[in-house]
Order: C-alpha cells, then sequence, then structure tokens
C-alpha cells in the first residue's frame, strides 16, 4: 500500500511537471518574441518603442537564454510564484485564488445537477421496461453533449429570464442566480454520468448476485437502488477526473455567458490582452485539480472497493 | 470524454469488421442492400442529406442563399423570422439565414483543419509510439498523459495567446489539443498490428521497416482513426464555435457560426432568432456528424 501511494504521488508531480513544462513552451517559445505579443496589448494596444520593449524584457527575465529562464520560471512555480499579471501587476496565484470563489459555487451547483441529471437519467433508463422511454432516455446524453454549452445558456436566459422573467439572466447575486449557470454547466457533464453510470448499472444488473436477489423475491427497486447502485457506482467515480476538469473548462464559457466574476472571466480577459503569466498559472492550476482529484480517486478507490485492496480475485 | 464515449464503440468495431467477409456479390445485390440499410434508418438519411446541405453552404453558398450577407435592408431590422426571412433579420437587416448559410464556409473551414491537424499529428505520434516501442512509446505516452491532464479548452485558450486570433489559428489551436486522442487510438491500433502474422510474415521475407509501415500496418490502422475523426469533427465544430463566440475567431463582419450567437447575444431579450438559430445549425450538424461517425463504426457491417 506505502509503495503504491509513494508510486501514484510521484506520477502525479511528473504529470503537474510535465504541465508546466508544456505550458512554457507554448506560451514562452511559440510566440518567438513574448514581450512583443504581451506589450501588444491584444488586439488593440499602442506599440512600444523598441527600448521600452528592452526595459520589459529585462524586468520579465527574457533576456535571459531560454534554459535559464525556464529554470527560474520552474524554481519559482515550486515555490507557489508564477510571476505577475502583465496587466496590473497582480500577482498570478493571488489573482487565481480572488477569482477561484464563484467558479467553485457554480462548479459544486453544476456537479450537482450533473449528478443529479445524469443518475436520474440512467436510473431510470436501466429500471423502465417502456421501450421508448428507455430509448429515449439513452439517447438524452449524445444529444445533450452536442449542443453548444454557450448557446443553451443563452437558450435558457431567453427562455427563464425574457419570457417567464423567473431568473436573473446575469451576475453573481442570490442563490437564483446560479441556476441557469448551474444547469447550463452540469448539462453535459451530466450526460458523461449518465453514460458511464448506465453502461456499468446494465452489466451490474446481469451479475450473480443481482439474480440472488431476484430470486430471494426482493423488489426490483430495491435491488436497483439497494444492490446495483452501489457497485455501478464505481466505476462512474473513475471518470471524475475528467468531470471537474469538464466543469473548470466550461466556466470559462459559462461565466462568460451569464457575466459572472470567476477563474473563467479571468482566464477570458487575460487570453484578450494575451497575458501570459496569468494564462500559465490558470493552465498549470487546472492540470493540478486534475492530478489531485485523479490522486484522491485512485487512493479512495481501495477504500471503497476492498478487492483491490486485498488483491482479491474478482 | 471523447475517449469515453468512443472506446466502447471501437471496441465494438474491432471483431465486428474482423468478421466481416468481403462477400462477392453482384453490384445489383450490394445497391439493394444500402438501400435496405438506408430505409431502415431515417435518421441516418436524415443526417446525410443535413451534411451534404452543409458542404453546398460551404463551398457554393449561393445555390441556398443568393443574397450578400453582409448587406441589410437596415427598414426591415430585427424582424422575426417569417416567410420573408426565414430566419428572421438582424441589428442591421440583413437576413439571418443568408449569414448562417454564408457562415458555413468559415466555420467548416476551421473545423476541417482542426481535425487534420489532430489527426496528422496524433497519427504521427501515435504510430512512431506504437511501432518503435521502448523509450520512445514511453515518452511520448507520458505526453499524451500530460496534454490530457490540460482541459482542452484551456489548452486550445493558451494557443491562442501564443499564437493570435484569427480562425486558421483557432483551429490549429483546437487540433493540437485534441492531438492526445488520436495519438492513443493510432497507437493501440499499432501495436495491435504490430503482432499480427502478416507484418511477422513481410519482415521474415526481408521487408524494410518503412516499407512494412507503409503498406501494412498504416492501411489497417486507418479504419478506427478515420471513424475517430468522424467523430472528433462534431467536438471539433463545437470548439471552434466556443472559441470564435469567445471572440477569437473571425473579426467581423465576417459571419462565423460562433461569432453569429456572439452578435445576437446583445438582443437576445427582445430577438431570440439571432442566437437560436446559428445555434440550430451548430447543433444539427454535430448530431448529423454523430450520426454518420455511428454508422461507419461498424453499423454496416453488423447489418446483414
Amino acid at each position: 500500500m506505502a509503495g503504491y501511494l509513494v508510486r501514484r504521488v510521484a506520477l502525479a508531480i511528473g504529470v503537474l511537471w510535465a504541465a508546466f513544462t508544456v505550458s512554457f513552451v507554448v506560451l514562452y517559445l511559440l510566440p518567438g518574441d513574448p514581450v512583443a505579443t504581451m506589450a501588444s496589448g491584444g488586439l488593440d494596444g499602442e506599440p512600444m518603442s523598441p527600448a521600452a520593449l528592452d526595459a520589459l524584457r529585462a524586468r520579465y527575465g527574457l533576456d535571459q537564454p531560454l534554459i535559464v529562464q525556464y529554470g527560474t520560471r520552474l524554481w519559482d512555480a515550486l515555490h507557489g510564484n508564477f510571476g505577475a499579471s502583465i496587466q496590473n501587476g497582480q500577482d498570478v496565484g493571488a489573482a487565481i485564488r480572488e477569482a477561484l470563489p464563484p467558479t467553485i459555487q457554480i462548479s459544486l451547483a453544476g456537479l450537482a445537477f450533473a449528478i443529479v441529471f445524469g443518475g436520474a437519467v440512467a436510473l431510470v433508463a436501466t429500471y423502465t421496461s417502456v421501450r421508448w422511454l428507455r430509448q429515449l432516455l439513452m439517447a438524452l446524453p449524445s444529444l445533450a453533449v452536442s449542443l453548444p454549452v454557450f448557446w443553451v445558456g443563452l437558450m435558457l436566459v431567453q427562455l427563464f429570464s425574457f419570457q417567464l422573467g423567473l431568473l436573473p439572466s446575469v451576475g453573481a447575486k442570490g442563490p437564483e442566480s446560479l441556476v441557469l449557470p448551474a444547469v447550463t454547466l452540469g448539462l453535459p457533464t451530466g450526460a458523461l454520468v449518465a453514460q458511464v453510470l448506465a453502461k456499468s448499472l446494465s452489466d451490474v444488473l446481469d451479475e450473480p448476485y443481482v439474480v440472488t436477489a431476484r430470486a430471494k423475491g426482493v423488489g426490483r427497486v430495491a435491488i436497483h437502488l439497494r444492490h446495483a447502485l452501489r457497485n455501478a457506482a464505481l466505476p462512474a467515480l473513475t471518470v471524475f477526473g475528467y468531470v471537474v476538469g469538464n466543469l473548470l473548462a466550461g466556466s470559462v464559457v459559462v461565466e462568460t455567458v451569464f457575466t459572472r466574476p470567476g477563474l473563467g472571466r479571468l482566464t477570458v480577459a487575460a487570453v484578450g490582452i494575451q497575458d501570459i503569466p496569468v494564462v500559465q498559472g490558470i493552465v498549470v492550476f487546472a492540470a493540478a485539480v486534475f492530478v489531485a482529484v485523479n490522486l484522491l480517486v485512485d487512493l479512495i478507490y481501495p477504500v471503497l472497493d476492498p478487492r483491490i485492496a486485498t488483491g482479491a480475485v474478482v | 470524454m471523447t475517449e469515453l464515449l468512443i472506446r466502447e464503440s471501437i471496441g465494438e468495431a474491432a471483431p465486428g469488421s474482423a468478421t466481416a467477409q468481403p462477400v462477392a456479390a453482384t453490384r445489383r445485390e450490394r445497391v439493394v442492400r444500402a438501400l435496405r440499410f438506408l430505409g431502415r434508418r431515417p435518421g441516418l438519411v436524415a443526417s446525410i442529406v443535413f451534411v451534404v446541405l452543409v458542404l453546398v453552404a460551404a463551398f457554393v453558398p449561393s445555390v441556398l442563399a443568393p443574397g450578400d450577407p453582409n448587406v441589410g435592408v437596415p427598414a426591415d431590422k430585427l424582424q422575426a423570422p417569417s416567410a420573408a426571412h426565414m430566419f428572421g433579420t438582424d441589428y442591421l437587416g440583413r437576413d439571418v439565414y443568408t449569414r448562417v448559410v454564408h457562415g458555413a464556409a468559415l466555420s467548416l473551414q476551421a473545423t476541417v483543419i482542426a481535425v487534420a491537424v489532430a489527426l496528422v499529428v496524433g497519427g504521427l505520434l501515435g504510430l512512431l509510439a506504437g511501432f518503435v516501442g521502448r523509450w520512445v512509446d514511453e515518452g511520448l505516452m507520458r505526453l499524451v498523459d500530460v496534454l490530457m491532464a490540460i482541459p482542452a479548452v484551456l489548452l486550445s485558450l493558451a494557443l491562442i495567446t501564443a499564437l493570435g486570433y484569427g480562425t486558421v489559428k483557432v483551429a490549429i489551436a483546437v487540433g493540437i489539443a485534441s492531438v492526445a486522442n488520436f495519438a492513443r487510438v493510432m497507437r493501440a491500433e499499432t501495436l495491435r498490428i504490430r503482432q499480427s502474422t502478416y507484418v511477422e510474415a513481410a519482415r521474415s521475407v526481408g521487408t524494410r521497416w518503412y516499407v512494412t509501415l507503409r503498406r501494412h500496418v498504416l492501411p489497417n490502422a486507418a479504419g478506427p482513426v478515420l471513424v475517430l475523426a468522424v467523430l472528433e469533427f462534431g467536438l471539433a465544430i463545437l470548439a471552434v464555435s466556443s472559441l470564435s463566440f469567445l471572440g477569437y475567431g473571425a473579426p467581423p463582419p465576417a459571419p462565423e457560426w460562433g461569432s453569429l450567437i456572439a452578435e445576437g447575444r446583445n438582443y437576445i431579450a427582445a430577438s431570440w432568432w439571432l442566437c437560436a438559430m446559428p445555434g440550430f445549425a451548430i447543433a444539427a450538424t454535430v448530431l448529423s456528424v454523430n450520426r454518420i461517425s455511428r454508422a461507419l463504426d461498424g453499423e454496416w457491417s453488423r447489418a446483414r
């Protein structure tokens, strides 16, 4: 178990280091001259004088050889320092921390919706014996992932805010402003949950212990919820890393559509003015979240499924 | 997520296509079989028809919408859908239907570039990893793991930060972000084929490695990778339109599905059609492409 733990943590750190390196290559190597890119201020900035560019280059250490730059940045990143925003000089870590709470809010609300929606679809689809209902529910997830997220958000706003006047269209005030963003964000994620859960539920329902329970005279609902769901939920846990990554990535679009503050808006703003340190900070942060969630799932899994911990034959 | 959606179907496809022996059939029998296959699947027929329409819109938009997408009649601004303007008009009185039809070209161009980048780069990486093996395989697959750890949207946005704005740059960014999926599938296929008897036979008669690669490995590995490409096409449409919705794509007034929705957003309170119509076009294209990819993925060979 200890060896397993050490191996997993080492792997996670390796992925994180590589994510840092990839983002360094993309953001600092690819543009050729990051300072000129940053100083151009995106689409509508004033060009800077060569002297000012040199000063800026010296300030960000970009006049150093690449390998030195990489080393310095990696060393700083290891100390949690991703540099300062080009736009306002704010520390990148502080900017991300500041933007995080509203994003966590909609991500949790979106996750809750995704689990309820995905779980309900999967449970009803595998439970019902009505053929058309089953087919409809099975088709729902692939429909949900085919719709553009930003468009779904706008259509919900149009319907619930402007036609029916039930919910606010923009902003982050009060719990009711959370409903539409959460549904928008949770819909594709819920579809993923539904697909995975429906697959594993229908696998589990063929297991001998379900047949035994049925032979014993346990009711269908009880078999479904008490016997099958608990075992079927385990494989669904393995996609949790993707789910969290989806929610983080989805926040970029959802926060723009609903004009909410948060990490997504910070990302869009940073890309818009080509604020390289902020973008790198966010990319590494997202990779860190993904890696941490997967690590957590890996560690929890043996606890939830004792067959793995004891190495019993499955 | 892509990977999750496809893994299952590819798993099904492999045995299906392996057992599908080429039956000697006359042309007439083949036509009858194809018609019966399509006749039982009205959804598939509708999907094919729609994709053909989108392709026509992309290459010869004037056939479907003869008007100029950038010229409007200000007197007719913000009209709801009617017989004269099927999709309504925008704030400058431009016909939304014409703009959606003409927008297909840019959207599709970006999508094709994105898929091509992902297919070529990912395919080569996967081929290299699977064929060379050892440390090359190890290193490349670790790189793929890292690419999977960064959400695709964020990776695309990082690339856009570095490359700048524009339809082609957005397309490249989306393509690079989906390289990982192709690399994985290609590697798996290459590994499978490398162990087959005919590759062993080729090696034993002294075929050079690059000939083996080109004549034996590549053609046999191509199937699942191409199915993935069709599936990835739908996802790329979504990704490209998201990025152009965020404003990184073609500058206005060029019509592009994502930016049409972004434009319409300012008028959403009163004029729902400005956002709704381009969105339907995106959704219908993605659904059709996904349906066709499912049909290509072994449905044909399984249907008897």
